[in-house]
């Protein structure tokens, strides 16, 4: 095995962990504010690719153009499914909020199944396409973009949440729901923020997965266990230890895949997962 | 205190019993239809194959049902239902798998205990299909499977279960066979061979007999790749068969893994001599329409092509009337399932009754030819284990954006191109 080679799995699994990072802070950024665990976020991402794969089949419009507007369109759907039904099961039993949050789950498949159909597609003659030599790496070009937007996006939602006002009033409701209401921040507004800029987040890996990755209904299945142990890596609610997180994941899984043989990838993932719920069971970076 | 609601069940589970046992016989003395179960996944990951096979279903359930005047060498193309059964039309029970083989079992059950079907079709994914037709067995009805390839299936001496399509010892066989051919052909040797593959049955199977059969006909076996069916990249699995540089990939994926591991060939230059493929995500119906240009070159293994039809027009006949109605040509799978559903017709036909005993023993004595199928088979006729032995694959090769038979050479529309050109060489 060649120096060449480990580089080059390396840098693949950072480009796919900037990925999974991306998908795990909107989870994380949820769980945090609210204690819920959304299990339809992987619908999220699913919508965000399927919403670039129109607007490019309809309008010819590249994934990358369309970003912006796609990531507010994933904000508000993720604003609406708060305020049309999360809301209603804040105080309710966590196998109520699981059950709620599982169930809706099955719905946006089975609605993306029912409108779009169950065929794989993909997006053919983006922008970004082929791949560049860097340094006697070979990158895939649609993938580095991903991994530098997945930096840009998670950049943005850092300094959102310590530089702004808004970020704060987010950040005091996770820290104490009734202590930031006694200061004046109306929590529901805050719930609802998490849901959109969650969902935004989602939606936004998705159009840059869109460049590379097949679309079909199930896609976010494939993704959602791997933001799962991002989230719980990175410490749950927290969106720095997500990011780093994210990019280890990425990295463990292929490089356990290219030297122990790639039919333990996953399991070395999960067990690392394991030892991490054992040993450290706040996360890397969460806080006890 | 009285209990109403204790009664008033019983009442009403009698009540359903006794219309179910009136319902169920009343069809089964007049036969005006036929109902057949069919099982296949038409939600999850494989539910764009199944929304495929529904399609096939349906266009030969109305073949049989209405007739298809212009195509006459085809069984039932008279329409106006069985004939021996006083013009009993087919009527299709769907039921979703979703890729599980618990819920295959359960749906087989729930069709032949509640919707009273005669036989059942399905179920694609062969380790469904193992579950399915489990139950079918133990209930003593007809099981048709058109399309999964395991070899084991058809292994297990069961009496009800019947398999149209050849299964996967043959066709690795025939891979081999073809190498074998192609070699004193073109006057050349193929390198060191790689398998890569999915870790489900069927690409364990069907992989596991390639090693044994590699080093066996004298080809070097270097490199075994094994990776999870969900996988969300495959990097490390690519990296690795690059590394071990065979001159040819023996792979077998689904549809998404497929896609996935083209993209990363290309990503990571890897490039093969050929890739010879084990049809499944290979020959989807989306895998040339999602890579486009990076499908080319690749041979993969298939039982149908419409190429054929240059030499049987009913291939081309009934394939005009799918794409009139889906706007999309048949493929391997599609085209037999279709082909299953007019062999189990044919069979209730000549059994000229519902009965699973009578249906079964039909199924049995099947003899159809040739001239009669859209598959490029010798015909069907099972053995005791319930396999078609007169079925054979075929190779195809993506050129041009389409499968073009490449082998067996005496069907062959085009001369195999070998080695594919490497990633940058391609335009």
């Amino acid at each position: 095995m060649t120096a060449e080679i480990l580089l080059q799995t390396l840098a693949s699994g950072v480009l796919i962990g900037l990925i999974y990072a991306l998908v795990a802070i909107g989870l994380t950024m949820i769980f945090g504010v609210m204690d819920i665990v959304n299990f339809a976020h992987g619908e999220f991402l699913m919508l965000g690719m399927y919403a670039s794969f129109w607007l490019f089949a309809l309008f010819a419009l590249d994934p990358l153009l369309t970003l912006p507007l796609t990531v507010l369109m994933l904000f508000a759907f993720g604003m609406l499914l708060y305020k049309l039904v999360i809301r209603r099961i804040i105080d309710a039993p966590m196998l109520s909020q699981i059950f709620t949050t599982f169930g809706l789950m099955i719905l946006l498949r089975g609605v993306a199944q029912f409108l779009w159909k169950p065929d794989f597609r993909s997006i053919e003659g983006s922008w970004v396409s082929g791949s560049i030599k860097l340094a006697g790496l070979q990158l895939g070009r649609p993938q580095l973009v991903a991994g530098l937007g997945a930096i840009a996006v998670t950049a943005l939602v850092h300094f959102f949440l310590t530089r702004t006002r808004l970020g704060a009033a987010l950040e005091a409701t996770a820290a104490d729901k009734e202590a930031a209401q006694l200061m004046g921040i109306d929590s529901h507004r805050m719930f609802a923020l998490a849901w959109g800029i969650g969902a935004a987040c989602a939606g936004a890996a998705g159009v840059l997965l869109a460049t590379f990755f097949p679309i079909f209904p199930e896609v976010g299945a494939n993704f959602i266990l791997l933001a799962f142990v991002v989230v719980n890596l990175g410490g749950f609610g927290s969106v720095t230890g997500a990011f780093w997180a994210g990019i280890l994941v990425g990295v463990i899984e292929v490089m356990g895949g290219l030297l122990l043989g790639p039919p333990y990838k996953t399991a070395v993932v999960l067990v690392l997962f394991l030892a991490v719920l054992m040993f450290r069971p706040q996360g890397l970076m969460g806080k006890a | 205190m009285p209990h109403p609601q204790p009664r008033r069940s019983v009442l009403q589970a009698l009540g359903a019993t006794l219309f179910g046992l009136g319902f169920g016989s009343g069809a089964r003395a007049q036969a005006a239809e036929v109902k057949i179960g069919v099982i296949y996944p038409l939600t999850g990951p494989a539910a764009s194959t199944g929304a495929e096979l529904k399609n096939a279903l349906e266009l030969a359930a109305d073949i049989i049902n209405n007739g298809a005047k212009s195509i006459a060498d085809l069984p039932f193309a008279a329409g106006g239902g069985l004939p021996k059964l006083k013009g009993a039309k087919i009527k299709l029970v769907f039921a979703d798998h979703q890729g599980n083989p618990q819920a295959g079992a359960t749906e087989a059950e729930r069709l032949i205990t509640q919707e009273k079907v005669a036989a059942l079709v399905g179920a694609y994914n062969s380790n469904v299909t193992a579950t399915a037709s489990q139950v079918a067995e133990r209930y003593g009805v007809p099981f048709l499977n058109p399309e999964s390839s395991s070899a084991s299936l058809t292994a297990r001496g069961f009496k009800w279960f019947f398999r149209t399509t050849p299964h996967d010892d043959l066709f690795v066989h025939n891979f081999f066979d073809f190498l074998k051919e192609l070699e004193a052909k073109k006057n050349f040797k193929v390198g060191a061979i790689a398998t890569f593959n999915e870790n489900t049955l069927w690409g364990n199977e069907t992989t596991k007999l390639q090693a044994k059969l590699a080093p066996e006909k004298g080809y070097a076996l270097v490199k075994q790749v094994t990776y999870p069916a969900k996988s969300t990249q495959l990097t490390s699995e690519v990296q690795t068969l690059k590394a071990a540089n065979p001159s040819l990939v023996m792979q077998s994926s689904y549809l998404g893994d497929a896609l996935l591991s083209m993209k990363t060939y290309k990503e990571l230059g890897f490039s093969p001599d050929m890739i010879l493929a084990n049809n499944a995500g290979f020959t989807d119906t989306e895998f040339i329409r999602t890579l486009g240009k990076d499908a080319e070159y690749v041979i993969t293994r298939e039982v149908w092509a419409l190429d054929l039809a240059t030499r049987n027009p009913l291939i081309k006949q009934v394939n005009d009337l799918f794409f009139a109605r889906h706007k999309a040509n048949f493929t391997g799978n599609s085209s037999r399932t279709f082909t299953g559903l007019m062999v189990l017709a044919d069979a209730i036909n000549r059994a000229a009754s519902t009965e699973p005993e009578a249906i079964r023993k039909a199924l049995a004595e099947t003899d159809l030819r040739a001239e009669n199928l859209i598959m490029p088979w010798k015909g069907v006729k099972f053995d005791a284990t319930g396999q078609n032995t007169l079925g054979r694959g075929i190779l195809v090769q993506i050129v041009d954006g389409k499968y073009n038979t490449v082998y067996p050479f005496n069907l062959a529309t085009r001369e195999v191109t070998w080695p594919m050109p490497k990633w940058d060489q391609r335009k």
